[in-house]
């Protein structure tokens, strides 16, 4: 129980370098050259998701909607399958590997473009609030704490729950709201104390139109912390969106996605463990690869 | 005074729009009747459907209706069962509670030890291996911890019967499945709290008054360390609720969160209706308290408020 961390070696060791002085030196690249290790192979991971996400079509080897009745339930190769089915087939004889493809590239899509919208429309919200105040501030705070106030999955049943078909264009859309009340709290409080720096006023004497100093000027001030809101809002999209699927609701078969496959895999954890094991250890590494990379990020970024 | 009238207002609007959003979000988008008779059914009965259900009444009629009703605490009757929503809802709820309060305690009484223990160990092999731990624990989805605790504990060992509530061994599998998740995040966030204290040059004032480090711990640290985390609360409460719908659905609870999965599936719309009131409900409660409570625990918070006031801006958390 030492509180005396400046004699501790170890601390004493990360804090040889002063982080102030040395961060703006140092590029991107040889910031990524200097990474952890752990940092590296996530890296690695994610690009190599993100390749097999846009060739998804391209690579895999069976169409996903090709049914092989005599050969349902076939093992993966390393459990004595055939390498026709690399990764085996589920209980209608489709192909694992193929499936797990399109999976990826539904579940990443999803995630960027979930991430991409909320980013987008809660900053607006927040400057807009943070720029008209009186009545318009108050009204986005109630709409911030309603949104907060119910658990975004509980949010999510309730609006599928009243959609006659739920496709998946609404299921996209249901997940762009994911998080945007996060990202309108931090711009709405960055934007309010920008608004007493010196710049904004200058920018107004000058004649800038509002839009202009929100866009050209505030925005980029608060760009960091909205980065790094996003590097924690892409993993738990993810999740967020595998969970729906998983509990059956969202995207309905044929299509798949990480989530659908697993719920559908539980069915036969007995008959054919491989079926939910296997896209859950790649949901599990890919938000495992983005927390990791997200965290070091945020230690660069020297943002909280 | 005045920041605890605005704030508890600003609560009530918020109840008023979660009421209205339910209302119009299950009533406008899609018709029950065709959704639960299903689109052949002949148009007698789906005429009786609505003469019985009151969907002959124009949207601002039912919406005054729907009101009353929840400030009578009547919200309707199941269109499945033909029972009161709320007594369907109530039945299940302990079992719910029952998951989710052990989870809470549990939760806390790791993570925030173990966010301590990695703050005074900063730098070192033992803080990165909890930190690591902690990102894998909230890394993983719920429904993936549940899934291979269930492979593990029942498919392969047998020792653990997988769904409903039979012994006190039913609790093991759920538990293991939230904690993982909830411990993680809680340590992660206490041990920045602390981190950040630590670096604070009071520590090393008190240290050089007298106090030994323990007595600085005590006095110091863990006070100031307690408001960043009082704000994990609300956040930590949704998460919980959110874990707790998958959570038990994997392991077939008998609770809340299957029967909201069960009337979002049969358009249950009443039941729907009473489950998203009662967490959002009670979610404004939580967020609520925790914002009047900050101002109870540091009084610093307490004279900003009275100041912003003053200056009659509009003060928020």
């Amino acid at each position: 129980m030492s509180l005396n961390l400046a004699t501790d070696p170890d601390f004493k060791q990360d804090n040889a370098i002063d982080p102030q002085n040395e961060q703006r030196v140092l590029t991107w690249k040889m910031r990524i050259s200097g990474a952890p290790f752990m940092v590296k192979i996530s890296f690695t991971f994610i690009c190599l998701m993100v390749f097999l996400a846009i060739f998804a079509q391209a690579i895999s080897p069976h169409d996903i909607a090709e049914l092989d009745l005599l050969n349902r339930f076939a093992p993966p190769v390393f459990m004595g399958g055939s390498w026709s089915n690399i990764l085996g087939t589920d209980n209608l004889g489709h192909d694992v590997f193929s499936l797990c493809l399109r999976g990826i590239q539904i579940s990443l899509a999803i995630a960027a473009i979930g991430t991409l919208v909320g980013a987008i429309f809660g900053t607006s919200l927040g400057f807009i609030a943070a720029w008209a105040g009186g009545w318009i501030d108050d009204f986005i705070g109630i709409l911030i704490d309603f949104q907060a106030a119910i658990p975004f999955l509980v949010m999510a049943l309730a609006l599928l729950a009243v959609m006659p078909q739920a496709d998946i264009t609404l299921f996209i859309l249901i997940m762009c709201i994911y998080g945007w009340e996060r990202y309108a709290r931090l711009a709405r409080s960055v934007a309010l104390s920008a608004k007493n720096d010196g710049y904004v006023t200058a920018q107004t004497i000058l004649g800038a139109s509002a839009f202009r100093t929100y866009l050209r000027h505030v925005l980029p001030n608060t760009m960091a912390v909205i980065v790094v809101n996003m590097t924690i809002n892409f993993p738990s999209t993810i999740l967020a969106e595998s969970s729906l699927n998983f509990l059956g609701i969202g995207i309905q078969p044929p299509d798949t996605s990480l989530g659908v496959l697993i719920g559908i895999g539980r069915d036969y954890l007995y008959k054919a463990p491989w079926l939910a094991l296997t896209p859950g250890f790649i949901i599990l590494f890919i938000t495992l690869a983005i927390s990791i990379v997200g965290d070091w990020t945020r230690d660069q970024l020297d943002v909280d | 005074m005045q920041w605890t009238l605005s704030r508890i207002l600003r609560s009530l609007l918020t109840l008023l729009l979660l009421a209205s959003f339910t209302f119009f979000a299950l009533s406008l988008s899609a018709d029950p009747a065709l959704q639960i008779l299903g689109p052949d059914a002949q148009p007698e009965i789906v005429q009786a459907f609505k003469e019985r259900w009151h969907l002959n009444d124009s949207l601002w009629q039912r919406y005054v209706t729907y009101i009353m009703g929840i400030i009578q605490l009547d919200f309707g009757l199941s269109y499945r069962t033909g029972a009161p929503a709320i007594d369907i809802v109530m039945t299940r709820l302990p079992a719910t509670l029952a998951l989710m309060i052990p989870t809470g305690i549990a939760s806390l009484l790791i993570g925030i030890p173990v966010g301590i223990y990695a703050a005074l160990r900063q730098g070192t092999r033992t803080d990165r291996l909890i930190m690591t731990a902690s990102v894998v624990g909230f890394a993983v989805p719920n429904f993936l911890v549940g899934i291979l605790l269930m492979y593990l504990f029942s498919v392969w060992l047998g020792w653990l019967t997988p769904s409903g509530i039979i012994s006190w061994m039913s609790w093991i599998m759920p538990m293991i499945t939230m904690v993982s998740a909830e411990a993680g995040i809680f340590a992660r966030f206490t041990r920045s709290a602390m981190v950040e204290i630590l670096s604070h040059p009071m520590l090393d004032t008190s240290l050089a008054g007298g106090l030994n480090e323990h007595q600085g711990l005590r006095h110091h640290v863990l006070p100031n360390a307690l408001i960043p985390l009082l704000t994990l609360v609300g956040l930590f409460a949704g998460n919980l609720i959110g874990g707790a719908v998958i959570t038990e659905n994997i392991f077939a609870w008998p609770g809340l969160g299957r029967l909201l999965v069960e009337s979002v599936a049969a358009r249950d719309f009443a039941v729907v209706q009473i489950i998203v009131l009662l967490i959002g409900a009670s979610m404004i409660l939580i967020n609520l308290l925790v914002d009047l409570s900050y101002g109870f625990i540091d009084p610093r918070i307490r004279d900003t408020r009275r100041i912003s006031i003053k200056r009659n801006k509009v003060a928020t958390a």
